[in-house]
Order: C-alpha cells, then sequence, then structure tokens
C-alpha cells in the first residue's frame, strides 16, 4: 500500500532524512519510533506531498508521490504534529471546511462531518468555538480532520505529545479503534505508546533506519538482559556495594538520590533476592519494579551496537 | 476555483466574526467622512466667496472640487489600511501551522493564493462601497456628474485590488504578521511613489516609471476616463503580484 524507495530530503545543505526504504501493507498499523529531530516529520510531509523529496520517490496506492500528488491527497487523512484548526472557528464549521477542501462533494459533507464528529467524541462541543476547546479536544478534532473524507490511510504525527495522561489514553483509545478499518503509520518518541497501538516499528535515528522489526521481535533481539530499579528510603554506599556483591550482578547503576537500576542475566528470579537482601538490611524498599526498555536505551544499543560491529 | 470560493468563504467568514473587520471599517469610514466633509466645507466656502465677489456662479465643480480631492483621499487611506487586511492571509495560516490542512488536501496551490486575494479584496469592496454614502449625499444637494464618480470608484477598487495582491505578497514571506504589514506598506508606498523619480531619471526611464506608478493610473478614473491601458495595467500588476506569491510559496516547498 505504501512503498518508500531510497527517499532523502535535504534541507539546504543538511540532510535530514538519509535513504529511507520500507513498505507498509495494506490493515497494518506501523509505528514510527525515533527522537526529536530524528526526520519523522519530514517524511510523513514527504509522503502526504506537502514536501518534495529531494531524491528517492514513494507510491501510495500505486500513486507516484511526485506524478499523482492530487490522487494521493484524496487517499490520506494527515494529522500533523500540531493539529491544523482554526482557533476562530466551531467544530461544525471547520470540518465542514475540511470536509469540502478535502474534496468531499457537497451534498455528502453534512454527513461526513457528522460521522467524524461521531468517531472523535466530539458530539457535544460541535457548536464551540476551537480555540476554546481544551488541547486534548483539539487534538481530537484535529483527528475527525483527517478522517473526514474516509481516506484509506491515516498519518498521524505524534499524536498524544502535549496532551496529559487521561487524554493521551483516550486518543490512544481512539486510534486503537481506527486501526481495525485503516492502515496508519504513526509517529511517536514513547515507545510503550508504539507497543500498545502498532504492529510493527521502524525505528528511525538521524534521518536514518536503525531497524524495522515486529515489536516482539525487536524487544527479544535487544533483551539480554532483565533490570530492575529499586528504590530506597535510606541509600548509601553500602546499598550500592552490596547490591554490586550480589550474585548474578552484571551491573548497578544509581539512578537518582534513592534509586538504582539492577541488571541481571535473562530469566534469573532477581526480584526475590534483591528484595531479601533489602529487607535484611532494613534499607526501606519504597518501589521495586522491573525497570522497562525506554525509547532511550533501544537507541543505545542499536547505535552502539552497530558501531561495536563496525569496529 | 470551487476551492478558491471555499478558501474566500473561510476567509470572510473569519474576518466577519472576528474584530478586525469592524474597527478597520469603522476608522477607515470615520477618517475618509472627515476628510470628505473638511473638503466639501472648504468648497461652500468658495462657492459662497465666488457668489459674493463676483456676484454669479462660477460653475464651480462638484466633480473637480469635491468627489476627485475625495477620492485622491480615500486612496491615501487605503494604503494606510491595507496592510492589515492583508498582513494576516498566510503569516496567521503559518503561525497557527493550518497551513498543513490546505497544503496536503487536493487542492492546488493557486486555488488558495487567489482564494486569499478574492476574500481581501472582497473585504475592501465592501469597505470602500460603504464610503459611498457621501457620494449620494453630494447627488442630494447638487448636480455633480454620476460618470466619474462610477469610474472613479472602479478606479478605486482596481487600485486596491494591486495593493491587495502586494500584501498577500508580503504576508506569504514571513509567518509575522506585523512583519507582512510592514513589508506591503513599503512597497505599497514605494509604487505608489515610483512615478516621482521620473523626473530625475531622464526621458528613457523616466517614462517607464511614470508608467509603473500605481496612481497616476488613477487619475484616468477620476476623470470619468476608462482607458484599457490603465485597466490593463492594474489587472497585470494584480496577475503579477499574485504569481510571484505563488512562486515564494512553492519555492518554501523546495528549499
Ligand atoms: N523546514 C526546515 N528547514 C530546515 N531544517 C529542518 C526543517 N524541518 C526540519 N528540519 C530539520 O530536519 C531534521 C528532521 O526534523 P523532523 O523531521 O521535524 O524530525 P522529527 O519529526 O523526527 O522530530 C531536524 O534536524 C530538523 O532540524
Ligand atoms: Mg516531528
Amino acid at each position: 500500500m505504501i512503498e518508500v524507495e531510497n527517499l532523502s530530503k535535504f534541507y539546504g545543505p543538511r540532510l535530514a532524512v538519509n535513504n529511507l526504504n520500507f513498505t507498509v501493507s495494506q490493515g497494518e498499523v506501523v509505528g514510527f519510533l525515533g527522537p526529536n529531530g530524528a526526520g519523522k516529520t519530514t517524511t510523513m510531509n514527504i509522503l502526504c506531498c506537502i514536501l518534495p523529496a529531494s531524491r528517492g520517490t514513494a507510491r501510495i496506492c500505486g500513486f507516484d508521490i511526485f506524478e499523482q500528488s492530487m490522487e494521493i491527497r484524496k487517499t490520506i487523512g494527515y494529522l500533523p504534529e500540531n493539529p491544523p484548526v482554526y482557533l476562530d472557528m466551531t467544530v461544525d464549521d471547520y470540518l465542514q471546511f475540511a470536509a469540502a477542501v478535502r474534496g468531499v462533494a457537497g451534498k455528502k459533507i453534512a454527513a461526513a462531518a457528522d460521522r467524524a464528529l461521531e468517531k472523535c467524541g466530539l458530539k457535544d462541543v460541535r457548536r464551540r468555538l476551537i480555540g476554546k476547546l481544551s488541547k486534548g479536544y483539539q487534538q481530537r478534532v484535529g483527528l475527525a480532520q483527517a478522517l473526514i473524507h474516509d481516506p484509506k490511510i491515516l498519518i498521524l504525527d505524534e499524536p498524544t505529545t502535549g496532551l496529559d495522561p487521561l487524554q493521551i489514553m483516550e486518543i490512544r483509545k481512539l486510534i486503537q479503534d481506527l486501526a481495525s478499518s485503516h492502515t496508519i503509520i504513526l509517529s511517536s518518541h514513547i515507545l510503550p505508546e508504539v507497543s500498545q497501538i502498532c504492529q510493527r516499528v521502524v525505528i528511525i535515528n538521524e534521518g536514518e533506519i536503525a531497524a524495522i522489526d515486529s515489536l516482539e521481535g525487536l524487544t527479544a533481539s535487544l533483551r539480554k538482559t532483565e533490570r530492575l530499579r529499586l528504590r530506597v528510603r535510606s541509600a548509601n554506599d553500602d546499598v550500592l556495594q552490596s547490591l554490586k556483591a550480589l550474585e548474578g550482578t552484571l551491573s548497578v547503576q544509581q539512578e537518582d538520590d534513592s534509586a538504582f537500576i539492577v541488571e541481571s542475566p535473562l530469566g534469573s528470579p532477581f526480584q526475590d533476592k534483591v528484595a531479601r537482601l533489602a529487607l535484611d538490611r532494613e534499607w526501606g524498599i519504597v518501589e521495586l519494579s522491573s525497570a522497562s526498555m525506554t525509547l532511550e536505551d533501544i537507541f543505545l544499543k542499536l547505535t552502539t551496537e552497530e558501531k561495536e560491529l563496525a569496529e | 476555483m470551487r476551492n478558491s470560493f471555499l478558501i474566500a468563504k473561510r476567509e470572510l467568514g473569519s474576518f466577519f466574526s472576528s474584530a478586525i473587520f469592524y474597527v478597520i471599517t469603522v476608522v477607515f469610514l470615520l477618517l475618509y467622512s472627515f476628510i470628505y466633509f473638511q473638503i466639501l466645507n472648504f468648497f461652500s466656502f468658495q462657492s459662497l466667496q465666488a457668489a459674493q465677489v463676483r456676484g454669479m456662479d462660477l460653475g464651480l465643480n462638484l466633480n473637480d472640487m469635491v468627489i476627485q480631492p475625495a477620492f485622491h483621499n480615500m486612496a491615501v487611506i487605503l494604503l494606510l489600511m491595507i496592510p492589515i487586511v492583508t498582513m494576516r492571509s498566510f503569516a496567521e495560516e503559518k503561525k497557527g501551522k493550518t497551513f498543513t490542512l490546505l497544503l496536503s488536501s487536493p487542492i492546488h496551490l493557486k486555488e488558495i493564493v487567489f482564494g486569499k486575494f478574492l476574500a481581501c479584496w472582497g473585504v475592501l469592496t465592501v469597505m470602500i462601497l460603504l464610503s459611498s454614502y457621501s457620494i449620494a449625499f453630494l447627488f442630494m444637494i447638487g448636480r455633480p456628474e454620476i460618470g466619474p464618480a462610477l469610474t472613479g470608484y472602479l478606479g478605486i477598487l482596481l487600485m486596491s485590488g494591486c495593493f491587495v495582491a502586494v500584501g498577500i505578497l508580503a504576508s506569504s514571506l514571513t509567518d509575522n504578521q506585523i512583519v507582512a504589514a510592514a513589508l506591503s506598506f513599503g512597497f505599497m508606498l514605494f509604487m505608489w511613489v515610483v512615478g516621482w523619480g521620473a523626473q530625475a531619471a531622464g526621458p528613457n526611464i523616466g517614462p517607464i516609471l511614470e508608467y509603473l506608478s500605481l496612481i497616476d493610473h488613477l487619475e484616468r478614473f477620476l476623470k470619468g476616463i476608462v482607458d484599457s491601458s490603465d485597466v490593463f495595467y492594474y489587472l497585470s500588476f494584480m496577475f503579477f503580484a499574485l504569481f510571484l506569491t505563488h512562486r515564494v510559496l512553492d519555492s518554501n516547498r523546495w528549499r
């Protein structure tokens, strides 16, 4: 459905996206994972025919991004990083305008707007000014705008950044509902978000693809150790030394004033050992949890491992 | 074309639902009316004097002595007000990130540019036509010729079309509305006074500068003459400015 071939983009002399290759098939939900400045937005803008590629090309539903941009625009719904909403319009007026510019035929506009309002849970605020809505609702209006012409493909650029936790959950839920009927590309710099919604991840770093894999494959290939976080009331050097001395410990890092990250081999029942030690020494356990792999960790791993191989 | 109207319709809605339109219109009408009644006052004073001193009606002409200067002054006020009308058009879309909606929609850039132009010109047309009460008033108190008043309005509308096109061009260059207003004001004023350089520029370039000047083309309209070369000048001026706007926005994407 989406085929990207040797896609590169220069901003002036600056190479923002370097030689991307990947495909997305129909019905798939693909996560685009990368830190800020990795080139996610740039790639999405190119796919949506907002920016031209400097080199390479992409085909979407068989249409070429250079030759048939108008067809592509009709098949894609795009939610940019900042929802493209006019703050001085009401939700209703805005969605009708969006429907019209997205090419929905005059007679079908009202129905399309109703459908989008319904899907995004905006019925109650349809007559309100967008500028008066919360950030979460504005994001929903942005999403409704992307859905308005019933596109086959949805491209969502960091749909949950800047929202509070409750709003994030709601938007994620919405996206999960949409996943059953759309092909979705979603960018994010938050790993759990991608792991909740997406089947496959494209990890992009400094404009290049660092890995493409299913989520299980990725975590399996990267998780060679278990990590535990131990937070105690009375943290001191003794804690650090005792943890290091514990049998099977690979490494211990002090995370902050009261927390330590203990790394151990995969599959060892380390939780018990650490807990017993902490109880014996009366450190006062505040938290003992599995330190989930953050995106930064994955990046560090991917980039350093590659470098090691190269050396 | 449908798409341009869509853009224009949204733009007009946003004008009319915000204070900008009303503030600008009221300021414009107040300024214009003040100047207009000064002119009218001066005229009645002169014709009274003429009647007393010479004891006869010199046939002082309402068209030459009231309508023409009124139009001249209106042009100056418009020069000052139009940058405020046009400064939002693209700068605000860029700043508010709403431009992505338009750019990712199946519409052409030129339709967007033309839609913005239509909206701003439409707003100006409303403002300008509201001022016509003053001319109607003249018909109640005297017998001016209607022809030059009508062609005068045509000329003013065409000239504001050029101002609007320049303003939109300026707005496409930046995402800062103040910068857009300053740029368009500077450029409009320059196109206004460029004819003044005619004498210094000598016999070769002089006529060209005179031809380029926005205000010189207004003179014949105010006298009641619609010369196709003047109409052509204004239309091509608008076209060229809008063409440049299109180029600017398009090249933003390629950079
Ligand atoms: N309009 C632009 N002009 C110049 N450089 C840009 C522009 N947009 C993005 N960049 C640069 O390109 C790189 C990729 O940016 P972007 O695609 O926005 O990353 P992401 O969305 O992953 O955070 C960044 O280093 C950014 O500074
Ligand atoms: Mg981004």
